[in-house]
């Protein structure tokens, strides 16, 4: 009789591990670990697995271990609609964090809205939360916040004929299309609007044309290695005309790439870029701070701000599920949308039913290189 | 905006010269398929990534082991031979009897095999050489000639007059030409066939190493910049006529002027569009290319 009661005990205590295994919160993330995204997914699968193990030693989320289930994408769209239908039917995470890049995001996002379980994208472009679908959010700054940034220095310098040189891939085309839209909304001249390949290694052509028609400055909208062949072009070519990059490049690769010719040139950057020169009152202090002792002292490799996109996003889901104390997909959801004012490494994030970004121009700040490295423009 | 207003002399010497640079660059890809085809009968698709083998190679010289830029380059340009004698030794000369399609297909095999190994053990960054002679421009009629295009340009012009006299004077040159007349005749008259083909390997792989190294101070270098230029450079092979070394070179400085002066006066967007859709009129109008013989076999 003994041995029963000591085997029912077993069994009982096995049941208990269980249901304690069961506690704990499923978060799935898909990102572009490899391929031709790789430069996005990688830090991003970095920043999250670092965070798990920072948020289970810390004791987890509202009292729960946290168990992150990555997949690869391989920045291919089929592999990441598999590993998205994976995530929802087969592992039944709680909350999704990715994909790295637009195009998957789009593709992925109608799953989500039937199985009701909430997707924070990494992916910045504006399809994604308008309209707004109930269950997508994403953590990006959107294009049309650094379009805003730019234009709005240009103004200030009292610049009015423009001329926009972007690139012909999905990021410079939507770039495009908000530039053109909020230049002309704000009153500028577009005098040139010339366009290149990803794979161009040369734009001397597109800048003898736009200096043909003498505008005050010329905005480049791409991601590397095209705007800095766009940065040496301009100085081979002696142009002299100011010349804008877009957020895209906000990296020291595109320094190292450009060299000498990315002096004076002026962007718009999240505060990740420039972590020293963030005033020490500003509320993102402490978080960009932390992100950057952590991660460089881990990885021993450059903070960039897209391993930021996917701590944002692991951070709100946190947010979302401690002050709601649930981590049921449905409330998830509903708790995001009540964040307020929170502090990321991109911005400071205030959800709503209506706004799924939660960003504005505000998470930009305008940078200038000089001598090799980035200068807050006051 | 009008049309006219963008066409002036200085901008218009701009498209020449961006032009001539970009096409001496395709035109040296070319000449590296010509040299195999010549004498294989088999068209190289890895030779975009000899390319981009020198480019590569050569800052890895440089970052890794810290060598000063001459070195590396000479370092990266005899490394990619070497290469090019392994690809033939293990991939080509095993298989040597197969059809030649079977063989291209192999070079395909290869290229991709060579770029997954450069993306695997030295990343997916893209990198920069300094220029060889510095940055500052020099200033022509108006239009701004960097001091790389002229190397470009000069290296490109040698290596052409080297090539012409090596097929048309010298005894392994002539003896390359008569494998890719034919191999079982030329073996006849004592030709060690086997040993051409290796060395045909090994001066395109050279040829492209050169290309790649003196390209990377302007347009930069990765693991993948072999794919376009191999396409641009297969391009401007058929543009001059399959087999013509003179054809190539022609052939890939008239591509280069073309895609320049289609971005300039057209439109950037479809620059490469434009330059293809001219090739193809060019090819219903003259199958065998600008400078091709035409195929005749005698009774």
């Amino acid at each position: 009789m003994n041995r029963g009661k000591s085997l029912f005990l077993v069994i009982v205590l096995l049941f208990f591990c269980a249901t304690a295994w069961a506690e704990t919160i499923k978060i799935g993330a898909v990102v572009s670990v490899t391929g031709a995204a790789s430069f996005l997914g990688e830090p991003q699968k970095n920043t999250l697995l670092q965070l798990q193990d920072l948020t289970n030693a810390k004791g987890g989320m509202d009292g729960r271990q946290v168990e992150l289930i990555i997949y690869d994408d391989e920045s291919d769209v089929n592999k990441c609609v598999m590993a998205a239908r994976k995530l929802l039917d087969q592992d039944q995470v709680a909350v999704v964090i990715g994909p790295s890049i637009s195009g998957n995001t789009l593709a992925i996002t109608r799953f989500f809205s039937s199985a009701q379980v909430p997707l924070i994208s990494c992916a910045a472009a504006e399809k994604i939360v308008f309209p707004v679908n109930p269950w997508i959010f994403n953590t990006p700054q959107l294009d049309r916040h650094a379009a805003l940034k730019i234009l709005q220095d240009a103004k200030v310098k009292g610049y009015t004929k423009l001329a926009i040189l972007t690139v012909s891939d999905g990021y410079g085309q939507a770039g495009r299309a908000v530039l053109k839209e909020l230049a002309k909304a704000q009153g500028f001249d577009l005098v040139a609007d010339e366009v290149y390949s990803p794979k161009d290694t040369d734009m001397t052509s597109q800048l003898t044309k736009i200096k043909g028609v003498s505008p005050e400055a010329i905005i480049c909208w791409g991601t590397n290695p095209g705007p800095a062949v766009v940065a040496r072009n301009r100085m081979q070519l002696g142009l002299t005309i100011p010349l804008y990059m877009s957020h895209g490049v906000a990296s020291d690769k595109f320094i190292e790439l450009a060299g000498e010719a990315a002096e004076g040139l002026v962007l718009p950057a999240g505060r990740l870029t420039a972590v020293d020169q963030v005033p020490d009152d500003h509320p993102q202090k402490t978080v960009i701070t932390d992100y950057v002792a952590n991660y460089s002292q881990k990885f021993n490799a450059p903070i960039s701000s897209f391993g930021g996109y996917a701590h944002d996003a692991f951070l709100l889901v946190h947010e979302a599920v401690t002050k709601g104390g649930s981590a049921n997909p449905e409330d998830i959801r509903d708790n995001l949308e009540k964040i307020s004012a929170l502090p990321g490494t991109s911005g400071i994030y205030s959800y709503s039913p209506d706004n799924h970004n939660g960003l504005d121009e505000d998470a930009f700040i305008m940078v200038i290189i000089e001598n090799g490295t980035w200068k807050v423009v006051p | 905006m009008s049309f006219l207003t963008v066409i002036d002399f200085s901008s218009l010497l701009q498209y020449l010269i961006t032009g001539l640079t970009l096409g001496s660059i395709y035109g040296m890809t070319a000449l590296g398929f010509t040299i195999i085809l010549n004498s294989t009968g088999v068209i190289n698709f890895a030779q975009g990534e000899f390319v981009m083998l020198g480019g590569m190679m050569s800052v890895y010289f440089m970052t890794a082991l810290g060598l000063t830029e001459p070195v590396a380059v000479v370092l990266a340009v005899l490394g990619t031979t070497v290469i090019g004698a392994l690809v033939e030794r293990l991939a080509i000369r095993p298989v040597r009897q197969s059809p030649a399609i079977n063989l291209v297909i192999i070079t395909i095999g290869v290229s991709i095999l060579i770029r997954g190994l450069v993306m695997f053990f030295w990343g997916k960054d893209t990198h920069v050489l300094q220029s060889f002679s510095g940055d500052t421009p020099i200033m022509f009629l108006g239009a701004a000639i960097m001091p790389q295009a002229l190397w470009v340009l000069g290296v490109s012009a040698f290596l052409l007059v080297g090539f012409k006299f090596f097929f048309s004077k010298t005894l392994h040159g002539k003896a390359m030409l008569a494998c890719s007349f034919d191999v079982k005749a030329a073996s006849l008259v004592g030709i060690g066939v086997e040993r051409m083909v290796l060395l045909s390997f090994m001066i395109s792989a050279f040829v492209g190493a050169v290309g790649g190294v003196i390209l990377a101070p302007i347009t930069m270098t990765s693991y993948d910049v072999g794919v376009l230029l191999g396409l641009k450079g297969f391009a401007a092979c058929i543009l001059g006529g399959l087999g013509n070394p003179f054809g190539a070179a022609a052939g890939g400085i008239v591509l280069g002027i073309l895609e320049s002066l289609g971005a300039g006066f057209i439109s950037s967007a479809y620059k490469d569009a434009l330059a293809f859709v001219i090739l193809l009129i060019l090819l219903f109008a003259k199958p065998s290319g600008l400078f091709g013989q035409k195929d005749s076999k005698r009774v």
